[in-house]
């Protein structure tokens, strides 16, 4: 199978995973496609974890802050009804889990990875971009009326080492 | 005597969701204190007798394979069991905390019910008859 594939379904599989055993939701079908050249501005959570190993790359989660209030709401149990600590907090663990999920699925096609802390983001007119790959490819969810992007770039390290720390700094942020 | 349980990971939100199925479970646990990483759940542990860790791997300044090596490390600590809870599903990491003495692995995302099965067969033998 195609890396691409492999990373279309491991985001398919890992994210529908997530929602239905942490927020008991059952996701629709995502639209896939690649995404080029100079990144779309983004206003709302997005958040951002690298990936390092024999590949090195970035996931990431995009959501409007209605979308990430309400995966606060259904993961906690409890009402988020504007984004604050707890909302960013359960966006990064719902990163945390997609990415690794996908990471779980790549491994034995292209050997140990290892993942960084996430990091998220809340605000308006930004642009995320990868400092080392062109492409992303990305998987639009729609849920209720609104949508959830996951996001992933991945490329073949230039110089492979054993991994001794996760990645600090993958992936350049223009806010 | 029911035990303390540690519940250490660098996400508030699941440690909440830890603290809320360790109550659903019926199974008697007394307090559920919170750690945010290693070295803040060593510092509980000095102060505090606990009889169950959770724990997630990835954490930041301590993570969760040198909390387990430092816990069967010391003679007052290595009988403490210790489950792993990690979005980790590599062998690697999951076969390290094997080889360095963990009593479990639970995959995030998890269920209660995954939870529950899992601490039943480790707390169990500790209760009194």
């Amino acid at each position: 199978m195609k890396l691409e594939e492999l990373i279309v379904t491991g985001i398919r599989h890992a994210t529908t995973e997530v929602f239905s055993t942490m927020l008991g939701v059952e996701l629709e079908s995502a639209e896939v496609s690649i995404e080029a050249g100079e990144p779309e501005a983004n206003d709302g959570v997005v958040s951002l974890i690298g990936l390092a190993g024999p590949w090195v790359g970035t996931g990431s989660v995009t959501c409007s802050p209605e979308v990430a209030c309400r995966v606060c709401s259904q993961m906690l149990m409890t009402e988020a009804s504007a984004v604050n600590e707890e909302v960013l907090d359960a966006v990064a663990e719902l990163t945390n889990m997609i990415i690794g999920g996908v990471k779980n699925g790549l491994e034995p096609e292209l050997g140990a990875l290892c993942l960084s802390i996430p990091t998220v983001v809340f605000g308006k007119n930004f642009r995320t971009k990868s400092a080392g790959t062109a492409e992303w490819i990305v998987l639009r969810f729609p849920w209720d009326g609104d949508k959830l992007v996951v996001k992933m770039c991945l490329a073949q390290a230039e110089k492979i080492h054993p991994i001794l720390h996760a990645p600090t700094h993958t992936c350049a942020l223009e806010i | 005597m029911e035990p303390d349980v540690l519940v250490v990971d660098d996400s508030a939100a699941i440690r909440k969701i830890l603290q809320r199925v360790l109550h659903q479970t019926g199974m008697g646990i007394h307090t559920i204190l919170e750690a945010g990483n290693g070295q803040e759940a060593l510092e509980i542990l000095q102060k505090q007798r606990i009889g169950l860790v959770l724990t997630d791997i990835n954490m930041p300044k301590m993570d969760g394979i040198q909390l387990l090596a430092a816990l069967k490390a010391s003679p007052a600590w290595r009988d403490i069991p210790v489950v792993m809870i990690t979005t980790e599903g590599g062998e690697t990491k999951v076969g390290e905390a094997v080889r360095l003495g963990a009593a479990g692995y639970v995959r995030k995302p998890f269920t209660a019910d995954q939870i529950k099965e899992k601490l039943v067969g480790i707390l169990e033998p500790a209760l009194p008859l």
